[in-house]
């Protein structure tokens, strides 16, 4: 093994797999956030007084949950394009060769399937928040938006932390998906490196351990977060 | 909406689903039978075994399966003359073997964590009683502690099941043409992606639901003697 090829700069893929790294990593960001918005979004619908709402909630729940993340990028990355051409022919009258941004299309792909995942997270945190709390809020006159903003939503973050947790590290190993439809991230990479230097091997497994070191990363990152989140538990018992 | 194409496409794509089954039958079947082992290795008293399978299951639960298929078939071709040494080119080279070994693998290290779990909640007491009336460790754990711990595992593992026909996918992209292989085939050629898209996730929908239908049956048949 050649560990020269380890290097930075234009003979190394060091340079190469750094940039590699900070693009799952934000990729991850911007699905993992796409994904709670969804998430809180679906949530309510689910938990909604409205029947409509309810259905149109389980149909994007169960949906989104049996069909493969792979599937939902095909979708987005051959319609999408297409959609976008059709936009702008007719509105534009140009009918040039438009580039997806990969990043935000494939940040929604995987929003979108995770988000199925979160949006079950969500509720069940909303539902374990005591109903005794609630109605302590509403009998001190409290209104719908200052019970939500100050009761609810404290609490049940709570509660959704730890899924949470899960939910990113499924977000952060789903954005390799991504390569495949061409995005420049950790595994994009990795393929570029074995395609040129025929050590197949070398390369997935650099990126194995940079997916294993964000993982590690954000697992301290989420333990901390969740040990700071019940601070004042403590205090109750 | 061309119907047509859904007309003609739909004989295609249900054509992948044999191949889909079999990845997904395939890869539990043998990532429950390692699931066990490590869940015992995990719950051993032996601090090497213990740690073995801890690290086993956080490298493979910790990274993604595309990394993990990627490794074994491309990565293999690193050692192609040392794999042909010792006859195990002829697997390695092959699509199927490197995919399925890549879905046991990892289905193996996550339903471990379920069937962990779930010998862990055995209620001490039944043990107890277990060793009380003289039975051995071996027989205890086949009569009483598995088939409590079955029973509190299979619902989580039916999440298990429906993840891993979803991961299925994954082997398209090493040219195993299974439902999605052959829808991105048809998305490519006729540049329709929503009617194929429909097409494919009916069918997985379908296949899903049957899943979670015969994992309901499985539960019932199972808990018989709770009511």
């Amino acid at each position: 093994m050649d560990l020269s090829l380890l290097g930075w700069g234009n003979s190394g893929w060091l340079d190469e797999f750094s940039i590699g790294m900070v693009m799952t990593f934000s990729v991850s960001i911007v699905a993992f956030i796409i994904s709670l918005f969804f998430g809180v979004v679906f949530a309510n619908f689910k938990l909604s007084s409205y029947r409509s709402l309810r259905i149109f909630g389980n149909v994007y729940t169960t949906v989104l949950r049996g069909i493969p993340e792979l599937l939902v990028i095909y979708l987005f990355f051959f319609g999408g394009g297409a959609l976008l051409r059709s936009i702008a022919s007719a509105l534009f009258g140009y009918d040039g060769y438009i580039d997806l941004p990969v990043f935000i299309i494939g940040a929604l792909c995987i929003g979108l399937s995770s988000g199925a995942y979160s949006t079950e997270v969500i509720r069940g945190a909303i539902l374990s928040v005591r109903k005794g709390q609630l109605e302590a809020a509403y009998s001190v006159g409290m209104s719908r938006r200052q019970v939500a903003i100050r009761i609810l939503f404290p609490q049940a973050a709570r509660y959704a932390l730890p899924g949470l947790g899960n939910i990113w590290q499924f977000v952060l190993k789903d954005t390799s998906l991504i390569s495949i439809v061409g995005f420049v991230e950790i595994i994009r990479v990795a393929t570029l490196g074995a395609g040129s230097t025929k050590q197949p091997f070398l390369f997935y497994f650099i990126a194995l351990l940079l997916f294993l070191f964000l993982a590690w990363i954000s697992q301290r990152v989420f333990y901390r977060i969740e040990a700071w989140s019940k601070k004042g538990e403590k205090s109750l018992q | 909406m061309d119907f047509e194409l859904i007309y003609t496409a739909f004989p295609k794509i249900l054509g992948g689903l044999d191949k889909t089954i079999i990845l997904a039958l395939a890869s539990l079947s043998i990532g429950i039978i390692l699931a066990v082992i490590i869940a015992l290795a995990e719950l051993s008293r032996y601090s090497i075994i213990k740690n073995v399978a801890k690290g086993y299951v956080y490298l493979f639960r910790s990274t993604p399966l595309l990394i993990q298929i990627f490794l074994i078939y491309y990565g293999s071709g690193q050692f192609h003359n040392f794999l042909d040494s010792i006859g195990l080119w002829m697997f390695f080279k092959d699509a199927w073997f490197c995919a399925i070994l890549a879905l046991s693998l990892n289905t193996g290290a996550y339903t471990s964590q379920i069937i962990r779990g779930a010998i862990e909640t055995v209620p001490f007491g039944s043990i107890e009683a277990a060793y009380a009336i003289g039975m051995t460790k071996l027989k205890a754990f086949t009569r009483i502690i598995f088939p409590i711990a079955i029973r509190i595992a299979l619902p989580a593992y039916g999440n298990e099941v429906i993840l891993m026909v979803k991961s299925t996918s994954l082997a398209s992209t090493i040219t195993i043409m299974e439902i999605t292989g052959v829808s991105k085939k048809i998305i490519a050629m006729t540049y329709q992606p929503i009617e194929v898209f429909m097409i494919a996730g009916f069918i997985y929908l379908m296949l899903n639901f049957i899943l979670t239908q015969l994992m309901v049956i499985l539960e019932r048949y199972l808990m018989r003697h709770t009511y």
